[in-house]
């Protein structure tokens, strides 16, 4: 998930749609490498771009491999610890292929890695969905900050950020193309979700 | 003990002095004695104290809703100098002792004439008559009987009823209520309100085929029949149509149903929970002309305290009644004075002159003349108010006027030349 | 959406989209092996049956269990008469014990509102009296809505009891909420007070013909007839009642092809409900009670998960 609001001011340019195509092709070919093919692999992507971005990734998987690869999508709204602090909103769908998480390897897939809160909710909820293998994080960024002893496996490119300041990820599936911005939070005007 | 009122408007007309000595009028119209209180009545209006026909004490049996000393501080309050009890006490009031000692407690507490109604069948029950002949020859002189809160279904029992207290010039105070049509569920007025908020509903039918019965059969025994509550435009009609025939009936209405409407009950907040129930606007307005043109003779209060405990039970598990004796006065200024549907002599001959005379009390409703006794209630018509329930003199605070603006207020009231309200 | 779920007043067309979203959600909970979401962790919520209702009460209760609250059941059957505990010191008694969430029936109209206002917690109204029943409302409008897609301009016949029936209150604010044209059908004597101008107001239609209506409903909805009305004078006998106004075999023949019927249960069969009819429905009813759950997760979890209301 990443920030529902345009932040204001302008944003710098980090990755552009070059760069983000790139960088998913190489965690692509991590994913492949690391788990020694595609058998058994499930993409989970995390609502709402982790989606469009384990579909993307199964894609270049199947060009390179040939065979099909299951990607699915996970919410964890009702898993989050800040579930308090909101308003209640509808959950987001999630779906899994027909057999399960059971005995896969499930590389759960978001655009931003931050304070590792989203991905701890995440791990929760597959626990509940049953029994992986392995569980592996790929994430387009990853901008430090973390609060929980979480790391990614696969990273799209580190971005150092301060706390002040917020990423934006643009994907052409959700918001009509693609980039990652970021943007300075001039004090006082903080709010939305930063990440 | 002497009292001079100055510059009072008398029943709203001409201001004139009152002077009050040993608790009768001595002098009406420029006053030159002094006296030993002397009241400065400019703009105010002079009535004669008010008769409530119909008011509930709870004593015996629930003086933790109302006591017959604390009634009696609200009727003062209300301008009252004389108020008929409610035979629903525990024990009930179907006996001559019964009876006198709410009649003795009225007195000790020594602020209005507590005149105590006596139960029409012996405990309420409905089927035999209570001992109506030894209350009215007891010391308090019982004239009115009712069995109020029920009604006297059986036509046969009602027929005796009529017939018997012939014999000592007494009324029956009819609550009209056809227990098969109204079961004691039934809680708010029978309409679509009823049908939304899926209340058990309380048609007016129910109230008219009583009230139709009764004024037959006070016609077929000769006898009087009073309507207490009357709440709907057909129960209007019938006693219109009765009083056209001759027949010996009277009316009554609270001021509840005169101003309050039965949407308030949308949001089932039992102080609004009253029977006979709430009814709608043109029900209001068929009340409101009735009493205007005589239809209906007397404003009664239907005062009925309860402990917060029993309101605060589901709607219709919830007691019915709700407060009324301070403010009687006051809804009938802002609804009927107001509203230019009665003058202040008007008000005085439904609060005080009828209501004495359908109760036979000799002392209450008279005239402001010399002579008379000094029953008096002191009112500022147009001052407005926000009823505050919490400064009532009741016990209870089941109290569905307040926050409400009010126009017009008892300042002053006195039994027989002595204040019992008022500074 | 409000603090509480009183009645379907309570809730907009945009709530009940978004209880519909959640429930689906739900509904793909139940089919899990680990039943269970931590929305709900560390809340305790109180199932105050007045009444009993075995059904209400479980579904209500695995519906706060699967979402990890703590439920406890409370029966305070008897204690509403006015002779005793008054209900206000009844629910502060059981509030006081620091409860997050009051699910709440009873056989009286208008108990949840009056609570509402005497509690803090959000109260839900699983029922009470005569007058509301909003989450059996809501689970039938999202069993109606999975089989039929949108209610808009479907027509959606409700027959039997209507003055006793908190379902049909509840349905007909529900079902027209989501577009659905509604028509209640019964016996002059069991239509509710006012029901000419309350139906003219609220954009419903009333019929004492069932046979007219059947033939253009798109589904129907049978009331339960409570076996104490037969005595109560309300129709001859349930002979003629089923004549008049069951769900027969023949009239089976009359409904489109795939209307859904839906009963609140439990049925009278051979009453308001043939059996032909009623095994016809029998995936529908069960359908009717698996929906409950999930939509009562979703009602849980939209009024007790978040912030704290205002």
């Amino acid at each position: 998930m990443s920030s529902p609001d345009t932040p204001a001011g302008d944003g710098r340019v980090v990755l552009d749609a070059d760069d983000v195509s790139r960088a998913l092709t190489r965690i692509s070919h991590e994913i492949l490498e690391r788990n020694k093919g595609a058998e058994d692999l499930l993409l989970l992507g995390l609502h709402t771009r982790g989606v469009p971005l384990a579909r993307r990734i199964a894609e270049r998987i199947e060009s390179v491999e040939g065979t099909s690869v299951a990607v699915g999508s996970l919410d964890v709204t009702m898993y989050r610890d800040d579930l308090r602090s909101h308003p209640t909103r509808a959950p987001h769908k999630t779906s899994l292929p027909a057999g399960g998480i059971d005995g896969k390897t499930v590389v759960l897939v978001d655009d931003v890695l931050y304070s590792g809160r989203t991905i701890r909710a995440a791990l929760d909820a597959l626990s509940d969905l049953g029994r992986p293998a392995a569980v592996r994080l790929a994430v387009l960024v990853d901008r430090g900050h973390r609060e929980l002893p979480i790391r990614a496996d696969h990273v799209g490119k580190n971005l150092p950020t301060a706390r002040s300041e917020k990423v934006r990820v643009r994907l052409a599936e959700t918001d009509g193309g693609d980039s990652v911005s970021i943007f300075g939070s001039p004090a006082g005007t903080a709010g939305g979700e930063v990440r | 003990m002497s009292l001079l009122i100055k510059g009072a408007r008398l029943l709203g007309e001409d201001a004139a002095d009152v002077y009050v000595e040993d608790g009768l009028i001595r002098e009406v119209g420029s006053v030159s004695t002094t006296a030993d209180e002397t009241v400065d009545a400019d703009g105010l209006v002079l009535l004669p104290g008010l008769v409530d026909l119909h008011t509930h004490l709870r004593e015996p049996g629930r003086e933790d809703a109302e006591t017959v000393l604390t009634g009696s501080r609200a009727a003062a309050a209300g301008g009252f100098t004389s108020i008929l009890a409610m035979a629903n006490t525990t024990p009930v009031t179907d006996t001559a002792e019964a009876a006198l000692r709410v009649w003795e407690l009225g007195r000790d507490a020594g602020l209005v004439d507590v005149q105590p109604v006596g139960a029409v069948t012996r405990g309420l029950a409905g089927e035999e008559l209570a001992e109506l002949g030894l209350m009215a020859r007891s010391r308090a002189r019982v004239r009115v009987f009712s069995d109020d809160g029920r009604c006297v279904a059986d036509a046969r029992v009602m027929r005796r009823a009529l017939e018997y207290v012939k014999a000592f010039g007494g009324v029956i105070s009819q609550h009209s209520q056809d227990p098969a049509l109204a079961p004691h569920a039934a809680c708010c007025h029978e309409g679509q309100l009823s049908g939304e908020l899926g209340l058990p509903g309380w048609p007016s039918i129910a109230e008219e085929v009583i009230v139709a019965r009764d004024v037959m059969l006070a016609r077929h025994t000769g006898s009087r029949v009073h309507v207490a509550h009357v709440s709907t435009a057909g129960s209007v009609e019938v006693v219109r149509w009765a009083k056209a025939q001759g027949i010996a009936v009277t009316a009554e209405v609270t001021p509840h149903h005169l101003l309050l409407t039965t949407d308030l009950l949308a949001g089932y907040d039992p102080t609004f929970k009253v029977n006979p129930p709430l009814r709608p606007a043109e029900d209001v307005e068929a009340l409101r002309a009735a009493l205007a043109d005589g239809t209906i003779d007397a404003v009664a209060t239907d005062h009925a305290p309860h402990a917060r405990h029993d309101k605060e039970h589901a709607f219709v598990d919830a007691a019915f009644g709700m407060l009324g004796l301070e403010t009687a006065l006051s809804v009938v200024a802002t609804v009927m004075v107001e509203g230019g549907l009665l003058d202040w002599a008007g008000v005085a001959r439904v609060m005080s002159a009828n209501p004495a005379a359908i109760a036979g009390l000799d002392g209450h409703g008279r005239a402001l003349a010399v002579g008379e006794p000094a029953n008096l209630a002191l009112v500022d018509p147009s001052t407005s108010y926000v009823v505050d329930r919490g400064a009532s003199l009741s016990l209870s605070r089941n109290n569905p006027w307040h926050g409400r603006s009010l126009t017009g207020r008892v300042v002053g009231t006195w039994l027989r030349g002595a204040r019992t309200f008022g500074a | 959406m409000k603090k509480h779920l009183l009645s379907i007043d309570d809730v907009t067309a945009d709530d009940i989209a978004a209880l519909f979203e959640t429930a689906a959600e739900m509904h793909d909970v139940q089919r899990r092996e680990v039943k269970k979401l931590p929305a709900l962790r560390g809340r305790t919520v109180i199932n105050l049956f007045f009444e009993d209702s075995t059904r209400t009460r479980s579904s209500f209760e695995i519906a706060g269990k699967w979402l990890s609250a703590d439920v406890i059941n409370l029966s305070a059957k008897g204690s509403s008469t006015s002779k005793g505990e008054s209900l206000r010191d009844t629910v502060l008694t059981v509030t006081a014990m620091g409860i997050d969430g009051l699910v709440m029936r009873h056989s009286a109209s208008g108990a949840a509102q009056q609570v509402s206002e005497w509690i803090d917690v959000p109260v839900i109204n699983a029922g009470d009296g005569t007058h509301e029943h909003p989450t059996q409302a809501l689970l039938d409008a999202y069993t109606l809505t999975r089989r039929l897609g949108s209610l808009e301009g479907r027509h959606v016949v409700i027959v039997g009891d209507l003055t006793h029936s908190r379902v049909f209150r509840s349905n007909v604010k529900a079902l027209t909420k989501l577009g659905a044209r509604v028509t209640v059908v019964a016996p002059p004597t069991l239509m509710p007070s006012g029901i000419g101008t309350w139906s003219a107001d609220a954009g419903f239609g009333t019929s004492y013909d069932l046979d007219a209506v059947l033939p253009t409903a798109d589904a129907v909805m049978m009331l339960r007839v409570q076996k104490e009305r037969m005595s109560g004078g309300y129709f001859p006998s349930p002979r003629e009642y089923t004549v008049g106004y069951g769900l027969t075999r023949d009239r089976l023949g009359v409904l489109r092809e795939g209307a859904p019927i839906l009963h609140p249960g439990p049925m009278n069969r051979g009453l308001e409900i043939s059996a032909d009819a009623a095994d016809a429905i029998d995936s529908m009813v069960l359908d009717q009670v698996s929906a409950g759950v999930a939509v009562r997760m979703a009602v849980l979890y939209h009024l007790l998960a978040g912030e704290d209301q205002k």
